[in-house]
C-alpha cells in the first residue's frame, strides 16, 4: 500500500533525474536515425532501403492519428490532407529556396540526408539539411495552423462531426492543390516570380516534380523518434490524461475541470503538424511524385486502418500496425523476397508477448493449460504466414487483393477485438496482452465484487 | 444532523430556470436554493428533470433563462470546467467512469484542476480512508470494478477536487440496497466533515432519511419544498414516492 509520503514524493521529481530521464530516448533515438543511416543502409539494397522508409513515414502518420483518434476519442478522417499539405508547403519551401540561392533544385545535403559528403565541389556540408530540416517545420506548422482552423469549429461539437468536417477537408485540399500553377524549372524565372506567388506554382494536377530528394532514412527515423517520443510523453502527462479522459467519457472529463474543447484542438493541431512534417518527408523521397492523390480519403484510409489495427490509443500498437501494413503488400507481393528475419522477428514477438500473457494467467483455474492456449492462439498467423509463403512458392501474386485482406481483417477485428490489437494499453502492458489467452476474465474472476453491487 | 442556520445567506441558488431540448422544455420556471453546510436532496421520478437541472447548474447544458448563483455570484451557463476551480464537483449521472483507465489514474484526473501537490495528497488519503474498497483496487482498471465500487470511485474522484459543493447525481442508481446503504453513510459523513450537498436521487426514501430539505420535481416543475423530515412524514410524498400509504 503506498502511503502518504511517498505519492507526494512521486508527484514531485526532482529535477536532475526529470532531465536525465527526459533526454535519453531523445539520446536513443538520434542514435537510432544515425545507425539506420550509416550502417543499414550500406548494408541493405535500395528497395529494401525504400520499404524501411516508408515504414518511417507511415510510423510518423500512425502515431499522430492516434494522438487525435486514440487520445482524445475524436475521429479524424482527413489526415492524409494535412499530409499533403504539409508536404507541398515544405516542398515549395525547399525547391524555391534552393532555386533562388543556389540555381538548381538539387539537393545539397550531408552524409545523413543520403549524399556523397561532397555532391559538386561545393562546400555544401549540411547548409542543405538545415533548409529541408526548416521545410519540414514549415510543412509541419502550416498543417498545424490548418489543423487549428478546421478543428477549432468541429471539435466543439460532439461525436462524428469532426468525421465529417475531415473528410471534407482532404477532399478540399486535393481539389485546390489540383488547381495550382505549374512548377517553374529556371532559376531565371523563379527570380522574376514575386516571393508571395511562388508557393502557388506547384505543379497543379501533374503533381509537385523536381523536388530535392533529401529524405533519407535519417531523417525518417529521427522525424518518427521524435513523434513516438513526444506521444509517450504526452500520454503519460497530466495532459495526456486529459486527452484520454476525453475519450473515455466527455462530460465526466468536463465536470473534472478538463476544457475539452481546448483539448481536443490541441490534440488535433499536434497531430496535424506531425502529418505536416510527415508530408515533408514524403515530399522529398526518391521516386516519390507528389501529386494531390497524395490528399486522398484512401491515404486517408490506410492510416486510420493502422491506427484501429495497432489499438486505438496504443503509441506501439500504432507503431507496429504501421510496420506490418507498410510491408504486407510487399511481402504479399513477393514472400520469397521478403527478408525473412522480418516474418521471423513479428511472429517471435508476437509468440513471445503471448507467451509471457499465458505463463502469466497460469494460475487462477484455466479450463485448458496454458500451453495448449498458446499453441491455439498461435495457430492462426502461423497458418496465414504458411498459407502466403505457399502461394509464393507456387507463384500466385496476392497483393492485388490486399484490401480484400485487410478488409477482412477489419471485419474480424471488430467483431473479435474492437478496441484493436492493444486497446489503449502499450505492447510492453500485461493487460495489453492478457486477452490473447483470456487473462482478463480471470483478473475480474480473481476479485469477485463483496457484497453485491451490480 | 447539521442544523440549518436560517440568518445564512445560501451557497447556491438557482433562479426561475428554463431548459430546452430543442422544442421540447424540461425545465419549467425552477427556483431552488441550497444552503452552505447542508444536504439537500431533488426527488423525483423518471424524466422529472432531476439530472437536466444538475447540469443546469454545472453548465453541460445551457439554461434559455432563469439564472444559477453560486455564493452570490452568478455562474449561469458558466463552462463546467471553470466550476470545478470555484469549488463545484459533479458527479455525473451513470458515474462518468474513465473506465479504460486505473482507478488510481480517475483519482488524479478528479483533482485536474488543482496543482498543490501536497493537498492532493493529502486529499487522496482522506477519500481512500473514506473509501477503503478503492484503495484495494488502485491500480486495476475503473471498468472491472463492480457498479458499488465505481460508485465509490466516483464520488472519491468528485472529492478530490475539495469542493466546496458537491453535485451528487443518482448514487444509487443500480446499486444493491446493502451497498447503497453504506454510500449514503459515507454521503452523510462527507457533508459532516463540511462539503455542501446537493443531492439527486429516485431513491427517495434513503435521500429524504440523509437529507435536511428536499424538493420533489414533478415533470420540470418543483411540487413541493419543505424540510426533509417535513416531507418524508406527508401523505403525498409517502404515497407516491415511498410507496406507503
Amino acid at each position: 500500500m503506498r502511503s502518504l509520503v511517498d505519492s507526494s514524493i512521486e508527484l514531485r521529481p526532482r529535477l536532475g533525474p526529470t532531465i536525465l530521464a527526459s533526454l535519453w530516448p531523445i539520446v536513443v533515438g538520434i542514435a537510432f536515425a544515425v545507425a539506420m543511416q550509416l550502417f543499414v543502409k550500406p548494408n541493405i539494397n535500395d528497395y529494401f532501403a525504400k520499404q524501411l522508409l516508408d515504414i518511417g513515414i507511415s510510423i510518423v502518420l500512425a502515431v499522430s492519428l492516434t494522438m487525435v483518434n486514440g487520445f482524445t476519442g475524436q475521429f479524424s478522417m482527413g489526415h492524409a490532407g494535412f499530409m499533403a499539405a504539409g508536404g507541398y508547403a515544405a516542398g515549395a519551401v525547399c525547391y524555391y529556396v534552393s532555386l533562388r540561392i543556389w540555381g538548381t533544385g538539387g539537393a545539397r545535403g550531408s552524409i545523413l540526408s543520403g549524399m556523397p559528403l561532397d555532391p559538386s565541389g561545393l562546400p555544401s556540408f549540411a547548409v542543405g539539411d538545415l533548409l529541408f530540416l526548416g521545410s519540414l517545420l514549415v510543412g509541419g506548422l502550416v498543417s498545424a495552423l490548418l489543423g487549428f482552423l478546421v478543428g477549432l469549429p468541429s471539435l466543439r461539437l460532439r461525436g462524428d462531426y469532426l468525421a465529417i468536417v475531415t473528410l471534407g477537408f482532404g477532399e478540399i485540399v486535393r481539389v485546390l492543390i489540383q488547381q495550382t500553377e505549374p512548377v517553374i524549372k529556371t532559376a531565371a524565372e523563379a527570380a522574376q516570380t514575386p516571393v508571395l506567388e511562388l508557393p502557388i506554382h506547384v505543379g497543379g494536377a501533374l503533381g509537385f516534380t523536381g523536388l530535392p530528394k533529401y529524405t533519407s532514412l535519417f531523417w525518417a527515423y529521427l522525424v518518427a523518434a521524435i513523434t513516438i517520443i513526444v506521444a509517450f510523453r504526452l500520454k503519460r502527462s497530466t495532459f495526456g490524461r486529459a486527452f484520454l479522459s476525453i475519450r473515455e467519457d466527455e462530460i465526466a472529463s468536463e465536470v473534472m475541470g478538463v476544457n475539452t474543447t481546448r483539448f481536443k484542438v490541441w490534440a488535433f493541431v499536434i497531430a496535424a503538424f506531425f502529418a505536416g512534417v510527415a508530408g515533408g518527408l514524403f515530399a522529398h523521397t526518391l521516386g516519390v511524385g507528389l501529386s494531390a492523390e497524395a490528399a486522398g480519403f484512401m491515404k486517408s484510409f490506410d492510416v486510420i486502418i493502422m491506427v484501429v489495427l495497432g489499438g486505438l490509443g496504443s503509441i506501439s500498437g500504432a507503431t507496429a500496425a504501421a510496420i506490418v501494413f507498410t510491408l504486407l503488400p510487399e511481402v504479399l507481393r513477393d514472400p520469397l523476397a521478403t527478408p525473412a528475419w522480418i516474418v521471423v522477428a513479428i511472429l517471435g514477438v508476437w509468440a513471445s508477448l503471448s507467451g509471457l500473457a499465458a505463463w502469466r494467467s497460469r494460475e487462477g483455474g484455466a479450463e485448458r493449460p496454458w500451453v495448449m492456449k498458446l499453441a491455439l492462439k498461435l495457430l492462426i498467423p502461423g497458418a496465414c504466414v504458411v498459407a502466403i509463403y505457399l502461394a509464393g512458392k507456387n507463384g500466385i501474386d496476392l497483393s492485388p487483393y490486399r484490401m480484400i485482406f485487410f478488409a477482412l481483417l477489419l471485419i474480424l477485428m471488430m467483431i473479435f477485438r474492437p478496441e484493436g490489437l492493444l486497446g489503449v494499453r502499450e505492447i510492453w502492458e500485461r493487460e495489453a496482452w492478457s486477452w490473447l489467452i483470456g487473462g482478463r476474465r480471470k483478473a475480474v474472476a480473481a476479485s469477485p465484487p463483496q457484497g453485491g453491487g451490480s | 444532523m447539521a442544523g440549518a442556520d436560517p440568518q445564512t445567506p445560501p451557497m447556491l441558488e438557482v433562479r426561475g430556470l428554463d431548459v430546452h431540448y430543442g422544442a421540447i422544455q424540461a425545465l419549467h420556471d425552477l427556483s431552488l436554493s441550497v444552503k452552505k453546510g447542508q444536504i439537500v436532496t431533488l426527488i423525483g421520478c423518471n424524466g422529472a428533470g432531476k439530472t437536466t437541472t444538475l447540469r443546469a447548474i454545472s453548465g453541460i447544458v445551457r439554461p434559455s433563462g432563469g439564472g444559477v448563483f453560486y455564493e452570490g455570484a452568478s455562474i449561469t451557463a458558466a463552462p463546467p470546467y471553470r466550476l470545478v476551480r470555484m469549488g463545484i464537483a459533479h458527479s455525473p449521472e451513470g458515474r462518468g467512469i474513465f473506465s479504460n483507465l486505473s482507478v488510481s489514474e480517475n483519482l488524479d484526473l478528479g483533482a485536474y484542476a488543482r496543482s498543490d501537490h501536497d493537498e492532493i495528497a493529502r486529499d487522496r488519503e482522506r477519500s481512500l480512508t473514506l473509501f477503503p474498497r478503492v484503495r484495494e483496487r488502485l491500480k486495476q482498471n475503473a471498468g472491472t470494478l463492480s457498479g458499488g465500487e465505481q460508485q465509490m470511485l466516483a464520488i472519491a474522484r468528485a472529492l478530490m477536487a475539495r469542493p466546496r459543493l458537491l453535485l451528487l447525481d443518482e448514487p444509487s442508481l443500480g446499486l444493491a440496497p446493502q451497498i447503497v446503504q453504506t454510500i449514503f453513510k459515507i454521503i452523510r459523513e462527507i457533508n459532516e466533515r463540511g462539503t455542501t450537498i446537493l443531492l439527486v436521487e429516485q431513491n427517495a426514501h434513503m435521500a429524504l432519511k440523509v437529507a435536511h430539505y428536499a424538493y420533489v420535481l414533478e415533470v420540470g416543475r418543483i411540487a413541493m419544498a419543505d424540510e426533509a423530515a417535513v416531507l418524508e412524514k406527508s401523505d403525498a410524498v409517502r404515497k407516491a414516492y415511498l410507496g406507503v400509504g
